[in-house]
C-alpha cells in the first residue's frame, strides 16, 4: 500500500516541478471556451444555452492533452519496468497513474470551470450541478484515458491515436453531464443523469485499471 | 552467476524474462519449485532489475529518485553528498551509480543485472564489488550479463551462443 502512495506522490511531485503541463491544459480549456462567444456571437441567451455543452467538451479535450505523456516518459527512461517490479499488481500501478492524472488535470479543470462558466453566462442555478457532474466526469476521463494511454505506449504517433480511442468512450459522459446541467438550468429534477454518471464512474473504477494493467504488461514485453 | 555471450545471444532477453518483464515463448520459470509468474506482483517484489536504462527522473533529486531506504543506497554508491541535487545535473556515470544504489534500497534477494558496470569509473566498480559481496554474504543471488570483468569472485558462468 505504501508503494501505491509512493507512486502517486512521486508523480504529483514531478508535475509540480514541471508545472507547464498542467498550466497548458488549463490555458487550452480557457482559450477554447473563449473562442465560442467569438464564433456564435456574444448574445447572452445563446451563450447561456450553449454553456454546459461548451464547458464539458472543452474540459474533456483539455484533459486529453497531458495523457500521451502519462506513461510515455516512464516507458522511455525505464521507470515503467521498475514500477512493474515494485511488488504492486500492474492494475494498481495504473490506478495510481489515473489518480495523479485526475489530481493534476481533472481537479484544476473543475476549479477553472467556475470563471469560464461565468464568462459564458451560465445560469447560476446550473453551475453547482455542472460542477457536480464534472466531478465524476473528469474522473471518468482520467480512468478511460489511463487505459487508452497504456494501450498506445510505444506506438508511433500514439498521441494522435489516443483521442481516437478515448473520445468515443466519453460520449455517454458528455450526454449525461450536459443533461444534468440543462435540467438544473430549467428548474427540473437533475438527479437521474448525475446518478447515471456516478454509476458509470463506479463501473469504470475497477475495469479501467484492470485493462490498463494488462496493456502495461504487454507494453514492456 | 555470470551471463556471457556474443551480442544478440539473448542475454538481455533472458534477464527480462526472469524478471517477469518479457514474454515466455516456452518453458517455465520456477522459484522454490513453484511457477514464479503465477503471481507476477509477488515475483516482482523478489527481484531487482537493472537494465540498460537507468530509470532516473531528471526532475527529482537523488534521494527522491530512490524512494524508501534512500540513505543506505546513497552511502553504498558514495552519492550522499549529492543526495539533494536534482538528477538532471548528474553525469552518465553518476546516473548509473544511482540506478545501482536502488539495488541496496529495495533489499530483494535476486539481483538481475544487465551490463551493470558500463560507464563506471574504477573506484565505483570497486564500491559496486563491495555491494555485491555484502549481498552474497547475506545469501542473496546475483545474475549478471556482462562483457567487462565483474568483481564477482567464484561466480559460475553461463555462456549463451
Amino acid at each position: 500500500m505504501s508503494g501505491f502512495w509512493f507512486i502517486v506522490a512521486r508523480d504529483l511531485r514531478l508535475s509540480l516541478r514541471h508545472g507547464a503541463d498542467t498550466l497548458a491544459a488549463l490555458l487550452f480549456f480557457v482559450i477554447a471556451a473563449a473562442l465560442f462567444p467569438l464564433a456564435v456571437g456574444p448574445a447572452p441567451e445563446t451563450l447561456a444555452r450553449l454553456a454546459p455543452g461548451i464547458i464539458w467538451v472543452c474540459a474533456l479535450l483539455a484533459a486529453l492533452l497531458p495523457l500521451d505523456r502519462l506513461f510515455g516518459a516512464d516507458f522511455e527512461d525505464g521507470t515503467l519496468d521498475q514500477l512493474l517490479l515494485s511488488g504492486l499488481p500492474a492494475s494498481a500501478v495504473a490506478l495510481a497513474k489515473a489518480i495523479s492524472h485526475w489530481v493534476t488535470t481533472g481537479l484544476p479543470l473543475l476549479v477553472v470551470a467556475v470563471p469560464v462558466s461565468l464568462m459564458l453566462n451560465l445560469d447560476t442555478a446550473a453551475l453547482p450541478v455542472l460542477l457536480l457532474g464534472l466531478l465524476p466526469g473528469t474522473a471518468l476521463l482520467s480512468l478511460f484515458g489511463t487505459a487508452g494511454a497504456a494501450l498506445v505506449i510505444g506506438a508511433r504517433r500514439g498521441g494522435v491515436l489516443l483521442p481516437l480511442l478515448v473520445l468515443p468512450l466519453t460520449a455517454p459522459v458528455v450526454i449525461f453531464g450536459v443533461a444534468a446541467a440543462d435540467a438544473a438550468g430549467m428548474g427540473m429534477d437533475y438527479s437521474a443523469p448525475l446518478l447515471f454518471l456516478t454509476a458509470l464512474f463506479i463501473a469504470a473504477l475497477p475495469l479501467c485499471p484492470l485493462a490498463a494493467g494488462a496493456a502495461l504488461r504487454g507494453a514492456v514485453e | 552467476m555470470l551471463l556471457t555471450g556474443p551480442n544478440g545471444a539473448g542475454k538481455s532477453t533472458l534477464l527480462r524474462i526472469l524478471a517477469g518483464l518479457g514474454r515466455l515463448a516456452g518453458g517455465a520459470i520456477l522459484w522454490n519449485g513453484n511457477d514464479a509468474l503465477a503471481d507476477r506482483a509477488a515475483h516482482g517484489a523478489l527481484v531487482s532489475y537493472v537494465g540498460h536504462l537507468d530509470a532516473v527522473k531528471p526532475g527529482l533529486t537523488a534521494r527522491e529518485n530512490l524512494g524508501p531506504n534512500a540513505t543506505a543506497g546513497l552511502e553504498a554508491m558514495a552519492l550522499s553528498h549529492l543526495a539533494d541535487q536534482p538528477a538532471r545535473f548528474f553525469s552518465a556515470g553518476q546516473k548509473r551509480r544511482l540506478a545501482l544504489a536502488r539495488l541496496v534500497c529495495r533489499e530483494a534477494p535476486i539481483w538481475l543485472l544487465d551490463e551493470p558496470t558500463l560507464g563506471l569509473d574504477v573506484a565505483s566498480v570497486a564500491r559496486f564489488g563491495e555491494m555485491l559481496a555484502a549481498h552474497r554474504a547475506q545469501g542473496g543471488m546475483v545474475l549478471s550479463a556482462t562483457h567487462l570483468p565483474l568483481p564477482l569472485p567464484g561466480a559460475k558462468e553461463l555462456r549463451l551462443s
